[in-house]
């Protein structure tokens, strides 16, 4: 969780107190959920409060996750483009191989805190449900994974790892069976089971406070950020650019520097097959609506029926974006441009080669977006870029890609 | 007196019956509801994701969008049902975005415009009145609040207030067209309710048979029943018009005689 202060005029303050950011946010959810929600409201402002609980929070980000990441700057990457100093932000490092875990670890010990003792997750391409697992074997808690069937056809590993850590994996039929359908089933199940289960939401989506208090445990990647890039260059970044799904590592790199206004910040959507056709850029291609807890930018037709996202990361695979991305977006802080799954694709491989690092390729578009901007800035200028998460997973998914038989 | 007053004045209890627009021959449904004795009826609008669905009505939201129903071809049903049947009172039921695509002052002018008597969005609570809410008072539609399990009786006021036509009790914390709660918590449920409210209440999700219903009927204003319609619906298609007056009219006698029974 994030130590600095907030000021009155900050844009750190949000969401307001009745969850929302802006016109966006807010608690869209059935009766049934509604008590839930203010419960876990109110005993997150508990834990807020109690230095014991951030201290346990501490202690396993660092003794458990692997915290602090490194900050790496990628000096090979850096020569090649030829403009910008390029730091990634490893978060590929973390425990289970991303900056899911980050949130895991803050909500398991939320749902320790209000006594309930199941757990359930939603997940896409696997990567928070292994996360949630993960952290439900740490603690002993009987875990439910609700995954599409189609990710479940096509993310066969994760599908393994999740039962190995003793997770119970449903193959969710309705719908397009991908990541929105698997956030539908998950909330049904919650829905019928609110008295003794607690839902780990994967990203900064959802009824609020959800997206306040993935933010906040996610935050640990941007105040780790900050310190690291102050002690190796004695100053802030220019620009920081990280992926943007529902958004949790980006909001959590971003949030500590969003009253830095020198500080340039870019989020990147996936722009699949490009804006013109199949993509999952709900900011560069929707409008707001409002979909599972909040109202945010949705790829959506005319009558509001939402519509199906397309990426090559499965992990940015969602037809919605995080509520405090689409105010961000409308205050015109942070500035989102979208990256196709060909572009993607080509920086995959280029990190890969030059810097050893095989990235997810959720992060392989943070990493295309630098690639086309380092180079219209002066080497004196500085980029933090968020990888999010390793690329192994991937590796199938790439090879497909490429005609490669594996 | 608005129809919802008129149709709960009735010396018995209701039947609320569900079905989805644009799933199977609507029109023909619609009717065969009234013909067969439906006291109120909710009109499901389809949605992509129907998150407080079960199995069935979430197929019935994809069988309709599947044939293009589009959020104006509900209003088109909607005002020629009101055309056909002055009396019957008209619920729209669905979620939040196709409902505040347009703004919610557009949906409730659409609303009065075709008849339509009440709205059920499952996904405004009352802390997201403002999407809604007042568009729908101020165009002297009805808007009708959800109470659930859940609903203790400190966040009741917060329900009650702004609600109109009836109360919509889900005696189930679950989805549509699963279990059945326990009557003896519906019966707590609904005697609570009452000593809060001077709206009729209504009872819904889970209720699947004449005995069921007329178990319900007992104690309730009303009894709603939707998933039991939908199968027959997936069952039957185009053609199911004369199986649903069948079942409503079992459905009616039940309930409508459930007092008397008791008594």
């Amino acid at each position: 969780m994030t130590d600095a202060p907030t000021l009155p005029n900050s844009l750190r303050s949000g969401p307001d107190d009745r969850g929302h950011f802006g016109q966006f946010g807010g608690r869209y959810v059935a009766e049934t959920l509604m008590p839930l929600i203010l419960d876990l409201e109110r005993h997150y402002r508990a834990a807020q409060a109690d230095p014991a609980f951030k201290a346990e929070f501490d202690d396993l980000l660092k003794n458990y996750v692997g915290r602090p990441s490194p900050l790496w700057l990628a000096q090979r990457l850096t020569d090649h483009l030829g403009g910008a100093k390029i730091y990634l932000k490893r978060e590929d490092l973390n425990h289970t191989g991303a900056h899911k875990i980050n949130n895991c670890i803050g909500q398991i010990l939320l749902a320790k805190r209000m006594g309930k003792t199941k757990i359930i997750a939603e997940t896409g391409a696997g990567q928070h449900g292994v996360a949630t697992a993960t952290v439900a074997a740490l603690f002993g808690l009987p875990c439910t994974i609700f995954m599409g069937a189609v990710d479940v056809a096509r993310q066969q590993p994760n599908v393994f790892r999740m039962k190995l850590l003793g997770a119970e994996v449903v193959a969710v039929e309705s719908g397009a069976k991908t990541l929105k359908d698997a956030m539908n089933e998950a909330l049904r199940h919650w829905v019928a089971n609110v008295h003794d289960t607690f839902y780990i939401i994967g990203t900064v989506a959802g009824p609020h406070p959800y997206p306040q208090l993935v933010r906040d445990f996610q935050s640990v990647i941007g105040d780790e950020a900050r310190a690291q890039i102050l002690e190796a260059e004695g100053r802030l970044p220019d620009m920081l650019i990280a992926p943007v799904g529902g958004g949790s590592n980006a909001i959590g790199l971003f949030h500590p520097f969003l009253d830095d206004t020198d500080v340039e910040i870019v989020g990147v959507e996936a722009a699949g097959e490009g804006l013109d056709g199949k993509h999952a850029a709900s900011l560069a291609g929707g409008k707001p609506g409002i979909l599972h807890g909040n109202k945010t930018y949705l790829l959506q037709d005319e009558d509001g029926q939402i519509t199906e996202a397309h990426s090559i990361s499965a992990g940015l695979d969602y037809p919605g974006i995080g509520p405090e991305h689409s105010w961000l977006h409308d205050i015109g802080r942070v500035r989102y441009e979208p990256v196709t799954d060909a572009e993607a694709l080509a920086s995959f491989q280029k990190l890969t080669k030059l810097e050893g690092i095989i990235p997810a390729l959720e992060s392989a578009h943070a990493i295309a977006a630098a690639e086309r901007i380092a180079p219209t800035l002066d080497k004196d200028k500085i980029i933090i870029v968020n990888c999010s998460g390793r690329g192994d997973k991937d590796i199938a998914t790439v090879a497909d890609a490429l005609e490669v038989k594996l | 007196m608005t129809r919802f007053t008129t149709a709960f004045a009735k010396p018995h209890p209701a039947l609320v019956a569900f079905i989805t627009a644009g799933d199977g021959n609507t029109a023909a449904n619609l009717d065969a509801l009234v013909a067969g004795g439906a006291d109120v009826i909710e009109l499901g609008m389809p949605f992509t994701d129907p998150m407080a669905d079960g199995p069935a009505i979430q197929q019935a939201n994809l069988r309709s969008l599947a044939k293009g129903t589009t959020t104006a071809d509900i209003f088109d049903i909607a005002a020629a049902f009101r055309s056909r049947h002055p009396e019957t009172p008209l619920v729209l039921m669905g979620y939040a975005n196709p409902m505040t695509i347009r703004g919610g002052d557009w949906f409730a002018a659409e609303c009065a415009k075709a008849g339509v008597d009440g709205v059920i969005c499952v996904d405004v609570p009352a802390e997201e009145d403002p999407e809604l809410g007042p568009a729908l008072r101020a165009a002297g539609v009805d808007l009708i609040r959800l109470a659930t399990p859940t609903t203790d009786t400190a966040r009741l006021p917060a329900v009650l207030n702004g609600a109109g036509g009836f109360l919509y009790y889900v005696s189930v914390a679950g989805i549509t067209g699963q279990q059945q709660a326990a009557q003896a918590s519906i019966d707590e449920a609904v005697a609570r309710l009452k000593a809060a409210t001077n709206l009729p209440v209504a009872v819904g999700f889970g209720v699947r048979t004449p005995d069921q219903a007329a178990q319900i009927a007992k104690v309730a204003d009303g009894v709603v029943v939707g998933s039991a319609f939908i199968d027959i619906i997936a069952e039957h298609g185009d053609a199911a018009a004369p199986h649903v007056e069948a079942f409503t009219r079992s459905l009616a006698d039940a309930i409508h005689g459930a007092k008397e029974i008791a008594a």
